[in-house]
């Protein structure tokens, strides 16, 4: 038989029955949608657990306590650190950093916790890539803060009385020091709620001083021109005792022990499985009563001639049709849901590695739902050619 | 290869011819130990109570279903030397199907689906549908080339489904109950449409029926009980017609 016309044939059968037709393309697109959401959501949290790695990436190496899990991690290192890092071969320079979780309290006196994050008094090294209002240089003035211009509405708004967020020129108390904001910037957005600020190393101890006599987190290490990574940070290693991670592996390590601890991984990876099996399910059972709606067809084809190849042919045709427009509706119907979710500061990242393998689990889908149709089809009863 | 019988031989000749499903304790015994011969340009009919075993005996002259045991020739051909590819070729060539429930698709409209057997044999498209619509011009449906099967009443879609029986010139024409969805009046024109139009010298029809209103048409009657052929009436008119059983 003509291919062609097997074809033709068979995609009259899949459109003749309009309202099969688009319940197979719903039940497609539905899984598309469901596996490329949720896997993009995980994905954009996964990308937020190092978006203050990511935009503090002018260093080549971290150096921090070997416990440290994650970015946030703050466990305190000696200061001495920061000059044995600086004398060690290999290093073109070495600042220390510090960040941690500290209490402030707004005008108003709405009281939050935000993240502290301290650079370099001298270089300003690790600050956040784009200033929106004032200049990096502001942080050298008295008292000087800067807030994300992204997330101050959200996150910096006073509650008590102010109702109103957080400004350049306001002033506010960060573990009962004054604080004052001489600019905000914007970075990638972060997995954390709390705030970040960014204020010089030495102001950033003042405020957050608790009574620890070591308050350093990070020493962020650059390398020197065609100094080797992995001798220079055996080196590192040896000589303070501590660990020293490239930026990918610092990523690698926040972004696996947030996903992980906070059940993140699992919750979506999850849904992501459910997509899978929902979709499955639904698309394979509508196919399937597809199949069997029209099985007398295909058996009278069978029984005029048609053999089992021509047959799985026309099947794999009609699967194939409604799969691609499935697939298509539903990663855009995810991908449009993702635009808007992102649009509301929600995590969603879509790479193309997602639409990739969502379309390996449609194919796959596809398959399963082709399987059990073709199985009926091959065992052609004559009870269901002569009796339909 | 496939075997064009003399003249003179039978189209179907069945001796001994069983058919088992299940096993063990689930056996069922659909055929046992058929012996039918069916003369080229004959109409036989089958008459029986439901599952006495004629759509079964259908299907394996047919080709449909492997017979367990027996020997079954149709048109010369030994079915048990062909394998499931090669009799569906067969099938394609030898057969013309007229269905109960006409299974006609749906989304195809009269020619295309008349076409189908034609399509089968790798014509191409254009005379595929010239053949066909001269076919429903025998049938009386020249004018409903472009009809879709829903938009047809029951006795054309049963004329459209012989058209399609016949339009490859099959050498053999299976028809199962072609005549149970039809009114008495449309029932009547169906058989005479399928004496008329699908008889030949050398063109067989087996017409498996309950309908004793059509017995007339027949050249023989083989009556099945039980998977057997209790006997064969030679002529339509010498049969008690009171003896079938109508389901």
């Amino acid at each position: 038989m003509n291919p062609f016309i097997v074809y033709a044939i068979a995609l009259k059968m899949l459109l003749g029955d309009r309202l099969k037709y688009f319940g197979l393309i719903a039940g497609i697109a539905f899984a598309a949608m469901l596996i490329s959401q949720q896997a993009a959501i995980l994905v954009g949290f996964t990308k937020q657990t190092g978006s203050f790695i990511r935009d503090t990436a002018q260093a080549d190496l971290w150096i921090m306590d070997p416990q440290v899990r994650f970015s946030q991690d703050h466990i305190p290192l000696r200061e001495m650190m920061v000059h044995l890092v600086r004398g060690t071969p290999g290093v073109a320079w070495a600042v220390p950093l510090y960040q941690g979780f500290v209490r402030a309290k707004m005008p108003d006196g709405t009281n939050f916790t935000l993240i502290l994050v301290g650079l370099d008094d001298a270089s300003l090294t690790g600050a956040p890539p784009l200033m929106v209002e004032g200049q990096l240089t502001d942080l050298r003035r008295d008292r000087a803060v800067l807030i994300d211009a992204g997330t101050s509405a959200k996150k910096l708004l006073m509650k008590n009385g102010g109702k109103r967020p957080m400004q350049v020129g306001d002033s506010f108390s960060i573990m009962d020091h004054d604080a004052f904001i001489v600019g905000s910037y914007r970075s990638r957005t972060s997995f954390f709620w709390e705030p970040v600020l960014y204020t010089t190393y030495s102001r950033a101890l003042g405020f957050a001083a608790g009574g620890e006599r070591n308050m350093l987190s990070y020493v962020m290490v650059k390398l020197a021109p065609g100094a080797d990574l992995e001798q220079t940070r055996q080196l590192l290693q040896q000589r303070t005792g501590l660990l020293a991670r490239s930026n990918p592996e610092f990523i690698r390590i926040t972004a696996d022990y947030i996903l992980n601890e906070t059940g993140i991984l699992m919750n979506f990876g999850f849904a992501v499985l459910l997509g899978f099996a929902i979709g499955a399910l639904v698309a394979g059972q509508t196919f399937y009563n597809f199949t069997l709606d029209n099985l007398r067809h295909y058996g009278t084809l069978k029984a005029m001639g048609v053999g089992n190849r021509t047959l799985a042919a026309m099947l794999f045709l009609q699967v194939g049709v409604v799969s691609v427009l499935g697939y298509g509706i539903g990663v855009g119907m995810g991908a449009a849901l993702g635009l808007w979710m992102s649009s509301a500061g929600l995590a969603f990242s879509m790479p193309w590695q997602i639409p990739a393998v969502t379309a390996g689990a449609i194919v796959l889908v596809s398959l399963i739902a082709s399987w059990f149709s073709l199985r009926r089809v091959f065992a052609l009863e004559p009870a269901v050619v002569f009796k339909g | 290869m496939h075997v064009t019988p003399p003249p003179s031989a039978p189209a179907v000749f069945c001796r001994q011819l069983s058919k088992i499903f299940g096993s063990g304790d689930n056996q069922v015994h659909a055929l046992r130990g058929i012996d039918l011969q069916i003369e080229q340009g004959e109409l036989m009919m089958l008459v029986g109570p439901s599952g006495c075993g004629k759509t079964t005996l259908i299907s394996v002259i047919a080709g449909i279903l492997d017979a367990s045991g027996g020997e079954c020739q149709v048109l010369g051909q030994d079915l048990n030397s062909l394998d499931a590819s090669a009799r569906t070729r067969w099938r394609g060539q030898q057969i013309g199907f007229v269905f109960q429930a006409y299974n006609l698709i749906p989304s195809l409209n009269a020619a295309e689906n008349v076409a189908i057997p034609l399509l089968v044999q790798k014509m191409a498209r254009r005379e595929a549908i010239e053949q066909a619509a001269a076919m429903l011009q025998r049938v009386g449906l020249a004018d409903r080339r472009h009809a879709l099967p829903a938009q047809l009443s029951g006795g054309q879609q049963q004329r459209v489904a012989i058209a399609r029986a016949l339009v490859h010139q099959p050498r053999l024409v299976v028809c199962d109950e072609p005549t149970s969805a039809l009114d008495h009046v449309t029932g009547h024109q169906v058989m005479e449409l399928l004496r008329e139009v699908a008889s030949s010298a050398n063109r067989s029809l087996i017409v498996v029926t309950h309908d004793a209103r059509i017995f007339s048409f027949a050249d023989r009657i083989a009556h099945i009980e039980d998977g057997m052929i209790t006997h064969i009436a030679q002529q339509a008119s010498s049969l008690d017609k009171e003896s079938f059983h109508v389901a």
